[in-house]
């Protein structure tokens, strides 16, 4: 019943048609990221899987999965909820974009504001966020990612195994080149 | 695993304790959940920087824990005023428990105490009888992360052992 070694942790959620991909669906590498909206490092981690993604446009394609931790990050919960609801509206890319883009103004007023500068309607998603409709979805996804052993953010799997790199461009690249040639 | 003064193994008693909890001196330990699974999560230090904290993230995951009717127990050997200022800081609402004096009198008894004197980053799970049922050693500036915690939870339920 012990564990005495951790073997190196698998993504066990499986991605999904409900999951938010960006990228070929039939592309041989994806990559989950467990992400949290207010995170330093995962808004460190952004402008990279970005670029890796541009760089790798045929090959690769990213889930975004929400793990806020919202004892630390006061806002992260209100920030996914928020993706959640733009997701909705066939917008979560822009909403996601937006929100590491801004990462000082995740308070109410200034998230409403880019609610509104991606187009949506800050009200109606707003009434969405406070009333917990979209709270589920993310409660779902952060429990898969605690199933995984996400133990902070950014964690990602490279199909399916967990990537135990750094986040800058060259280890992205790298990760996902050995995956694609493995 | 053959160390004999290694981390409790499965299978074992989990010895009885209690140790400051607050302040005030209240004092808690795992008899007092009897019934249900108790979680003990030794760590060396409150503040010590690995990203992405443990003890922030087994707050994050309280809504799981009570899923299992888990109670989650997190000890070092910091004092409880260190204690209180670090939960403040992280949002942490289980109890953090001062293995302050004799120091680490606790980890020693768990196997789970480090020779540069701060406890070893150490799970332990307890069934609802007392018996550790599973333990995990992680290097210190690995933060284990809930899955090994679950799963053996998820044996237990599966046993129907868990108090429902």
């Amino acid at each position: 019943m012990s564990t005495p070694l951790q073997v190196t942790a698998r993504l066990r959620d499986p991605v999904t048609a409900e999951d938010h991909a960006r990228g070929p669906v039939g592309a041989p590498v994806t990559v989950v990221e467990y992400g949290d909206f207010q995170c330093q490092f995962c808004g460190a981690a952004y402008p990279n899987l970005h670029e890796m993604l541009r760089q790798r446009a045929d090959s690769v394609r990213l889930v975004y999965r929400y793990f806020p931790i919202a004892n630390v990050h006061p806002y992260a919960e209100r920030a996914a909820e928020t993706a959640e609801a733009a997701a909705a509206r066939g917008r979560f890319w822009e909403m996601h974009d937006w929100l590491y883009e801004h990462q000082d103004q995740l308070d109410p007023v200034h998230l409403s504001l880019g609610v509104e500068q991606i187009g949506l309607p800050p009200d109606e998603l707003d009434a969405e966020v406070q009333s917990r409709a979209h709270a589920d979805r993310v409660r779902r996804d952060f429990v898969g990612g605690i199933r995984s052993g996400v133990n902070g953010t950014p964690t990602l799997f490279v199909n399916e195994v967990r990537h135990e790199g750094g986040y800058a461009l060259p280890d992205l690249l790298a990760a996902v080149d050995a995956a694609a040639n493995a | 695993m053959s160390d004999p003064n290694g981390l409790i193994q499965p299978g074992n008693a989990a010895p009885g304790f209690t140790l400051a909890a607050t302040p005030d001196g209240h004092q808690i330990g795992p008899e007092q959940f009897r019934g249900r699974p108790v979680v003990l999560a030794f760590y060396p230090a409150d503040w010590s920087p690995v990203c992405g904290d443990q003890m922030a993230l087994y707050q994050a995951a309280a809504p799981v824990f009570d899923q299992y009717q888990a109670a989650v127990l997190g000890i070092s050997v910091d004092n409880i005023w260190s204690h209180r200022a670090f939960a403040q800081a992280r949002g942490i609402e289980f109890p953090l428990l001062a293995d302050f004096e004799p120091k680490g009198e606790v980890a020693r008894r768990y196997g789970a105490y480090a020779p540069w004197g701060e406890a070893q980053r150490a799970l332990v799970v307890i069934d609802q009888n007392g018996t550790v049922v599973w333990s995990y050693l992680s290097p210190p500036d690995v933060n284990p992360g809930a899955d090994g915690i679950f799963d053996a939870l998820d044996r237990l339920a599966q046993q129907g052992v868990m108090a429902r």
